[in-house]
C-alpha cells in the first residue's frame, strides 16, 4: 500500500492527502454538509475520524520506511475538542510517539487556517499484528 | 448516497426534549445523516442508536470491516442525546472529550447499534457513557466515556 492510500470512509468523507511533510502525510478535509454537526460546525465524529486517519497514515508511513507492513488494529482512541470547526478547509497531521513490535502510540492534531491553534487533538494506541 | 445539506437547529435552549423528533432531526441530515444514524430507543437516561454498514464507509477494504469514524460519529451522537434524554430539556452543548476502546472489529454487514447512558449532569458538564454492539451488547464492540460542556452554563 502507498503511503498516500485512504481507505473508503476517508474519501467518501472528502479526505484527501494534501502533501507530505517530512514523510507524514498531511490529511486535508473540506467542508460540507457531510461533516456537519451543530448548523456551522465541524462534527466531532467526522473530526475525530480525520484525526485517527492521520494518526495511523504516519504510522504507516514509519512502518514502510522500516520496510514493515504488519496489520494495523486500533485499541483506543481519545480525542479532546479545543475549538469549534468551522466551515473551512481542516487539516491533520499524525505523529508515531513510539512504534515497538506489538504496541504502537500514536497522536494526532487537527487545525485549520493557522496550525498554531489546534481544534482537536487525539491519542491512540493501536496494535501490530 | 444521500449528500447531506446543511441545517439550521430549530430548537431553542431549555425546550422540552422529544429524543425521536430530536434524533429524526440531527440525524437527517448534516454528518448524522449522511452516516445514516437513526433513532431505535430510549429510556430514562439512556438511548440507543443504530449506523447502517455500507459500503463507502469501510476502513479495511479486504475485510469489509467499518472505519472507526463512524463509530466515533454514533458515539457522539447517542452519548450528547443521553445527556438531554436525563435532563429532559435541550440545552446547547460540546464534546470536551470522548474516549472509545475498540474491543473488536465490527462484523461486515451488520448495523451498528450504539447504547449510551448520562449518569451525572452538572451545572456546566454532563458524564457519559456508551457501548456500541453489532446484534448482542454482551460481545461489544466498542466502549466509550466521554464528558460534555454546556455551552452556557445553567442551574
Amino acid at each position: 500500500m502507498s503511503v498516500a492510500a485512504l481507505p473508503p470512509y476517508a474519501l467518501s468523507l472528502g479526505m484527501t492527502v494534501e502533501r507530505l511533510e517530512n514523510g507524514v502525510p498531511l490529511i486535508a478535509l473540506e467542508f460540507d454538509g457531510k461533516v456537519e454537526g451543530r448548523p456551522g460546525f465541524l462534527h466531532g465524529g467526522a473530526i475525530g475520524g480525520l484525526l485517527e486517519m492521520a494518526a495511523i497514515a504516519a504510522l504507516r508511513a514509519e512502518l514502510l520506511a522500516r520496510n514493515t507492513q504488519p496489520q494495523i488494529k486500533p485499541v483506543n482512541v481519545t480525542v479532546e475538542y479545543l475549538r469549534g470547526g468551522t466551515r473551512q478547509r481542516t487539516f491533520a497531521l499524525g505523529k508515531v510517539t513510539r512504534a515497538g513490535r506489538r504496541i504502537a502510540n500514536l497522536s494526532a492534531e487537527a487545525w485549520q487556517d493557522d496550525p498554531a491553534k489546534p481544534i482537536a487533538t487525539a491519542w491512540m494506541n493501536v496494535l501490530l499484528a | 448516497m444521500n449528500e447531506a445539506k446543511p441545517y439550521a437547529f430549530p430548537f431553542a435552549a431549555g425546550a422540552r426534549f422529544d429524543p425521536a423528533t430530536v434524533s429524526g432531526f440531527m440525524n437527517g441530515r448534516g454528518h448524522g445523516g449522511f452516516l445514516g444514524l437513526h433513532y431505535l430507543a430510549h429510556g430514562g437516561d439512556w438511548i440507543e442508536m443504530g449506523l447502517p454498514w455500507r459500503e463507502d464507509l469501510v476502513g479495511v477494504p479486504e475485510s469489509g470491516v467499518l472505519a472507526s469514524g463512524p463509530i466515533i460519529t454514533l458515539l457522539d451522537n447517542a452519548t450528547s442525546m443521553s445527556v438531554w434524554v436525563r435532563s429532559g430539556v435541550f440545552r446547547p452543548q460540546v464534546t470536551l472529550d470522548l474516549r472509545l476502546d475498540y474491543v473488536r472489529a465490527a462484523t461486515p454487514k451488520r448495523t451498528v447499534v450504539a447504547r449510551a447512558e448520562c449518569y451525572r449532569i452538572t451545572r456546566s458538564a454532563a458524564f457519559v457513557r456508551g457501548l456500541a454492539h453489532d446484534g448482542d451488547p454482551a460481545d461489544p464492540v466498542a466502549h466509550a466515556a466521554g464528558v460534555f460542556m454546556a455551552m452556557e452554563p445553567g442551574a
